[in-house]
């Protein structure tokens, strides 16, 4: 199957924006747009947006998106609840975890 | 759906529902559009973060009970119209794109044949397939085995956490009050009337009380010291990483147990019920779901073997002994159920929520429900679906 040939585009302009979430295409802006309506926990935000729903699995945007939601609570990031880490840890192809599959040997 | 937890709870209130998923947040609504008056939501934690933001969202009229095909046609048809009627501009991504429902045994395709005939009379536009017929709908379909399928158009699904924040939205915008992070703890009564809930942020005086709990709705119903015959199961899915569009209809197998499909974002989310399950609250996710999973979609749809599993999560079915929910009032007099949806509650949130305002303001109701309210289960009238995952 053909990978995703381009995300959903976006209008944006390439001088200002900052992404926060690489799989998926979620930007800075978009995160503080979100805050700013008022959905002000890293799940909902998550759900919404789809940011961290992505292969890496958020492993660089959820850091970020704590710091971005801290930031406008003026909170302490240690204090916003994280996004519940889900296996597995990293991507594994489907066909992979069926019995008798052929390993890249054979 | 902002993280609604703004001032302090009321004193007063016309109506308050516990649980802010799908059903809830409809509920809220619908009643809101009759002008029930002061409507108060509670949500222990997030808006859908319960089976809602968990489920498969499939959305099919393919039942084996009229009751069921009656609900869902009318879900349908207002799913059709949600972006619209809520005025929600994300949009719920409502995808017609049909279900395929396949038969691997005689007794299976028997039973399709009485569903197909069932359906067609309520105008379900169903049809009765070959699998070279069902191949032509899905060409990565595998055959081998299998003795025929059924397919419906017009089924499909949409996004949960989307249509719960569109009825929260709108439902706001009525004067629905959202309370999010708010428990109920008690429910107060007087000789067995509602008079009031009890939470970690107050207590607010009320003579309605409308229990929406989800898994947790007969720890709800206990607090007016009420049992119902609900048992929570958990279920798991997964998802993949997003491709091109392949596959049209949800995939799905009542004897092998599993449906997969592929969202408009372009992953494949999947799942499989296990008859070993036992009931309680346990949603943690298993190695051996993913095992399982990936051996049975593989073989019907081997193409989705390629594809890289991205994340694996778990929920709560919520059960009734007959596979249909319990909805409408209780001994307790104010106190009502909608809960029960036995894996299907999503589907039928929009006609739930008609339905429960229908029964609260004591209006006729749009679909003659009265078989499915408490007192079927003490008079021995259970209203079996055989089609369930
Ligand atoms: C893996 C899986 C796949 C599914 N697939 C489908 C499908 O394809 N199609 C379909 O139609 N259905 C499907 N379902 C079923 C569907 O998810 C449920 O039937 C539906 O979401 C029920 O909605 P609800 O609002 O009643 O429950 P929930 O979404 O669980 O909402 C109940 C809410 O009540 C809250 N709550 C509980 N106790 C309290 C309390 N004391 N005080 C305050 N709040 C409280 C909870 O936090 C929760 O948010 C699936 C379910 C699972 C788990």
């Amino acid at each position: 199957m053909d990978k995703r040939p381009d995300k959903k585009e976006k209008e944006m302009n390439p001088d200002k924006i900052t992404m926060i979430c690489r799989c998926e295409d979620i930007t800075l802006e978009e995160i503080k747009e979100l805050i700013q309506e008022g959905y002000t926990t890293a799940e909902e935000i998550k759900r919404i947006s789809r940011c961290g729903m992505g292969p890496c699995q958020g492993r660089t945007c959820r850091e970020l998106l704590l710091g971005e939601i801290a930031k406008a609570l003026g909170e302490k990031v240690g204090k916003v609840a994280s996004t519940k880490y889900r296996p597995p840890t990293k991507p594994i192809r489907l066909g992979g975890a069926v019995k008798g599959d052929v390993n890249d040997l054979e | 759906m902002p993280s609604r937890v703004p001032g302090g709870l009321p004193k007063n209130a016309d109506a308050v529902i516990i649980g802010g998923g799908v059903i809830g947040t409809s509920i809220a609504y619908h009643l809101a559009k009759k002008d029930f008056g002061r409507i108060i939501l509670l949500e222990k934690s997030y808006l859908a973060s319960g089976s809602t933001g968990r489920c498969g969202a499939g959305v099919r009229q393919q039942w084996g009970t009229k009751l069921n095909c009656l609900l869902a046609i009318d879900s349908i048809k207002a799913f059709q119209r949600m972006d619209e009627e809520l005025d929600y501009k994300r949009g719920i991504e409502f995808k017609q794109g049909g279900y395929l429902l396949l038969a691997y045994t005689q007794r299976e395709m028997d039973q399709f044949i009485e569903n197909v005939r069932l359906q067609k009379e309520l105008g379900v536009p169903v049809s009765f397939l070959t699998p070279s017929e069902a191949k032509q709908i899905v060409p990565i379909l595998n055959t081998d085995e299998m003795y025929c399928a059924t397919f419906c158009p017009t089924d499909g699904h949409a996004n949960p956490f989307y249509v719960t924040d569109a009825y929260a939205a709108a439902g706001e915008r009525l004067g629905v009050e959202i309370h999010t992070f708010t428990k109920a703890c008690e429910i107060l009564t007087e000789s067995e009337k509602v008079k009031g809930v009890k939470t970690n942020r107050g207590t607010v005086f009320t003579d309605v009380v409308i229990n929406a709990a989800g898994p947790y709705s007969a720890v709800v119903s206990k607090m007016v010291d009420l049992d119902i015959p609900f048992y929570p199961e958990r279920h798991q899915a997964l998802v993949t990483e997003a491709v091109e569009p392949v596959l049209g209809p949800m995939v799905m197998s009542f004897s092998r147990r599993f449906y997969c499909q592929q969202t408009p974002h372009g992953s494949f989310i999947m799942g499989m019920g296990d008859p070993k399950e036992k009931p309680g609250f346990c949603i943690s996710s298993t190695w051996q779901f993913l095992i399982e999973t990936a051996e049975a979609v593989t073989k019907a749809l081997p193409p989705v073997g390629e594809l890289s599993v991205v994340r694996q999560w778990a929920g709560s079915y919520d059960m009734t002994p007959d596979a249909h929910p319990i909805l409408g009032s209780t001994p307790c007099e104010g106190f009502y159920l909608a809960c029960g949806f036995s894996g299907h509650g999503f589907m039928l949130a929009p006609v739930t929520g008609k339905l429960i305002s229908e029964i609260i303001c004591d209006e006729e109701l749009s679909i003659d429900i009265h078989g499915l309210d408490l007192g079927r289960f003490e008079r021995g009238e259970l209203v079996i679906e055989p089609s369930v995952v």
